[in-house]
């Protein structure tokens, strides 16, 4: 916990984001303003899919137990899909700014699909990243021990390295959807399509490391017993 | 050929208008109309288009001025038009390449979009750093007196009835100091405006900044004895107020209006009780569209004023990104470099989109030179944007309030941070596309507005749960 923990892991999470943003992309207003738009398209993904998540609960009136369970499997079935469209629709608008900008200056060869596809994806990764872990990020600042109930202490280093993955990973799949879409190659699309899915349902339960407890949202719980038990509990 | 006269005034001078005003805003017990008037005047986002028939016009003192350039841009444009039709020729330049204007326009376009993506967001950075570590700005100590009704009632309709109730206030509020000074503008009260501005700088820059001083060093409890405490608030205050009035470093002036930005909106994260707030964010950008596109808006008015009586308007009003012109391009013959003589005064910097009037110029006077495009791409690279302060008021005060309220949650605060900017960045489209005067409040605001509620309350479940059960989308 605390700043060592913060930082190793921001890093971890980051870093190459961080890197690739600065040799990359700052250099070039025009870039810039790209990722910001490609980490706009997928906040406006991410809104949508929790609307329909948020409405699929509301419908099933919030039952606890395992209908909670299938309808985030399902949240996040729809939240691939909407992302992976808006992805397409980034593709169309860049497009015809690339055609755009090509009819004003005949050499302009700065801004080419690929780089675009570079430029988005990266913005996608980053948005993606930094919605999934800053959260985590904050609350590993703070007091606390983790795992103090069982859980694994590697709870942040893990979050961090999939951050790291997602982020890229999101760049990848940029890259490959656009020259997908480029080339018409529609199985490229597929494929995308397929990973992230592939990618995005890998169940904490169905993996290796046994889990008698959740995590996220609860590990708030102990880090406040942790608190508690160096500020001592106040009635 | 009315070339433009070099323009006198420069960056912070001590001319008639330098005392922006901004400083004004702060005190709440203040009577002071100066916070709305402030708020109000601050609100615009300096047009690139219509300084562009200004710039080919004779000592156009239009880009500097400190006050919402809403009304005034689009003003300037139109009083352009009418009075100088052949001005807006400039743009159109035979002998340019057709499609370079437009590159121009792209890549300094793109250019000026980051050269206020910067400021906004260093700014952002300093509120929500604040909020999220000084305790004082969260606190609820009592509210402004322009916003009297409380929001401590039991039913939610009365709530939302004081919250607009609060809104009303505050706006006719604002409304009435705009048309003051309006009023005291047109009947060259200029003393008064200058009293006043310098007034509201003082306050701004010596007491709300030793307060904010005082409250960070109690949050991480750090000693200070009261002479270091005096000769730092001192510097900092004196060095500002020379700074923003008067001359100094680009980047020292830039540097101080966020800061002051920041302070402002510091003071209105904590003064404005929390429905209120929103309701007067909305509020505002309604009255910013409508001041600035209305053709009696009051802002509109002020500006028109100022154009035909040929002053500028408060400088230390207006957030400006101006460079500094390279002496390169005075190697072409005698008329054309008298008109590039303009840009040394960095305050005279107009937006990305005039430097079409500007290197036309000399292609209109002299016939194009081989090396012309390049020269051009030199004086278009030394342009400027500038942004009112109280569009950087208001928008840290969404992004502040998103981080004060919004449960220890950072998803919600980013999520308006980048609603922000890709508003600001429409706007600016928006700019370059209609070449007209545009608010800078209204698109950003409501996106981030939007942004806001949707993220605390959709998005924020579903990443939480996401986060609990380690899924990453």
């Amino acid at each position: 916990m605390t700043a060592a923990v913060f930082f190793g892991c921001a890093f971890i999470a980051f870093g190459p984001a961080l890197a690739l943003y600065i040799f990359t992309i700052a250099t070039e207003p025009l870039r810039i303003i790209f990722l910001i738009i490609g980490a706009f398209f997928w906040l406006v993904s991410l809104l949508l899919s929790s609307l329909v998540w948020f409405l699929a609960g509301t419908i099933t009136e919030n039952k606890d137990g395992p209908v909670q369970k299938y309808l985030l499997m399902f949240g996040v079935l729809v939240s691939v899909f909407i992302q992976e469209v808006f992805r397409f629709g980034y593709y169309k608008i860049l497009k015809k700014a690339s055609e755009g900008l090509k009819n004003i200056s005949a050499d302009e060869t700065a801004l080419s699909m690929r780089l675009l596809a570079y430029v988005s994806g990266l913005g996608f990764g980053i948005m993606s990243g930094v919605f999934s872990f800053v959260n985590t990020l904050s609350d590993s600042l703070g007091p606390g021990t983790v795992g103090i109930h069982g859980d694994s202490p590697q709870f942040f280093l893990v979050s961090a390295f999939m951050t790291l993955v997602i982020i890229m990973l999101h760049l990848f799949w940029g890259i490959v959807f656009f020259d997908g879409c480029e080339k018409k190659k529609w199985y490229a699309l597929l494929l995308v399509l397929l990973t992230h899915l592939l990618v995005s349902t890998l169940w904490r339960d169905l993996s290796i490391f046994p889990c008698r407890r959740e995590r996220g949202a609860e590990k708030e719980g102990w880090i406040q017993e942790e608190e508690e038990l160096i500020n001592g509990v106040w009635p | 050929m009315p070339w433009p006269r070099p323009l006198a005034v420069t960056k912070g001078s001590g001319s008639a208008a330098s005392g922006a005003s901004h400083g004004g805003a702060m005190l709440t017990f203040m009577a002071s109309d100066s916070e709305e008037e402030v708020c109000d005047e601050r609100t615009s986002l300096m047009s690139a288009e219509s300084p562009t028939p200004r710039s080919c016009q004779e000592g156009r003192p239009g880009p500097e001025d400190g006050e919402s350039a809403a009304p005034w841009r689009g003003q300037d444009g139109e009083e352009d038009h009418e009075e100088d039709p052949d001005h807006y020729v400039c743009s159109g330049v035979p002998g340019r390449p057709p499609g370079l204007e437009e590159e121009l326009t792209l890549k300094y376009g793109a250019k000026h979009v980051i050269m206020l993506f910067v400021p906004v967001t260093l700014c952002m950075i300093v509120v929500v750093a604040t909020i999220k570590s000084v305790r004082f700005y969260t606190e609820k100590n009592g509210q402004l007196i322009y916003t009297p009704f409380t929001e401590d009632t039991p039913s939610v309709g009365q709530r939302l009835l004081n919250s607009v109730l609060n809104t009303l206030i505050m706006i006719s509020v604002i409304v009435v100091m705009t048309i003051f000074l309006v009023l005291l503008y047109k009947y060259r009260c200029y003393k008064f405006i200058h009293g006043w501005l310098i007034m509201s700088s003082l306050m701004l820059l010596f007491l709300f900044s030793y307060i904010y001083l005082g409250e960070v060093l109690k949050t991480y409890n750090v000693a200070m004895d009261y002479p270091t405490l005096f000769l730092t608030v001192w510097n900092f205050g004196a060095v500002g107020m020379v700074c923003i009035h008067w001359k100094g470093p680009l980047v020292l002036q830039q540097a101080y209006l966020i800061m002051i930005s920041a302070l402002m909106a510091l003071v209105f994260i904590k003064y404005l009780p929390e429905w209120s707030a929103w309701v007067i964010l909305g509020a505002i950008s309604v009255y910013d569209l409508v001041a600035v596109l209305c053709p009696k808006g009051p802002l509109r008015m002020l500006v028109e004023t100022a154009q035909e009586r040929n002053e500028p308007i408060f400088p230390a009003l207006i957030y400006s990104s101006a460079m500094v012109w390279t002496v390169g391009m005075a190697k072409l013959d005698p008329s054309s470099q008298g008109a590039l003589q303009l840009p040394y005064d960095p305050e005279m910097e107009e937006d990305s989109y005039d430097s079409f009037g500007e290197p036309s110029y000399p292609e209109v006077c002299e016939p194009p030179l081989p090396g012309y495009p390049g020269e051009e791409l030199e004086e278009e690279e030394e342009r400027g944007v500038k942004l009112g302060l109280g569009d950087f008021i208001f928008y840290s005060v969404l992004v502040g309030k998103a981080a004060a309220t919004g449960s220890g949650d950072w998803n919600t605060t980013l999520a308006c941070f980048v609603a922000i900017l890709i508003g600001l960045c429409l706007t600016l489209l928006l700019l370059a596309v209609f070449k007209k005067a545009l608010p800078a409040l209204p698109i950003s605001i409501t996106f981030g507005l939007v942004f806001y509620f949707s993220t605390d309350n959709l998005v924020r479940p579903f990443m939480d749960t996401l986060a609990f059960h380690q899924l990453y989308i």
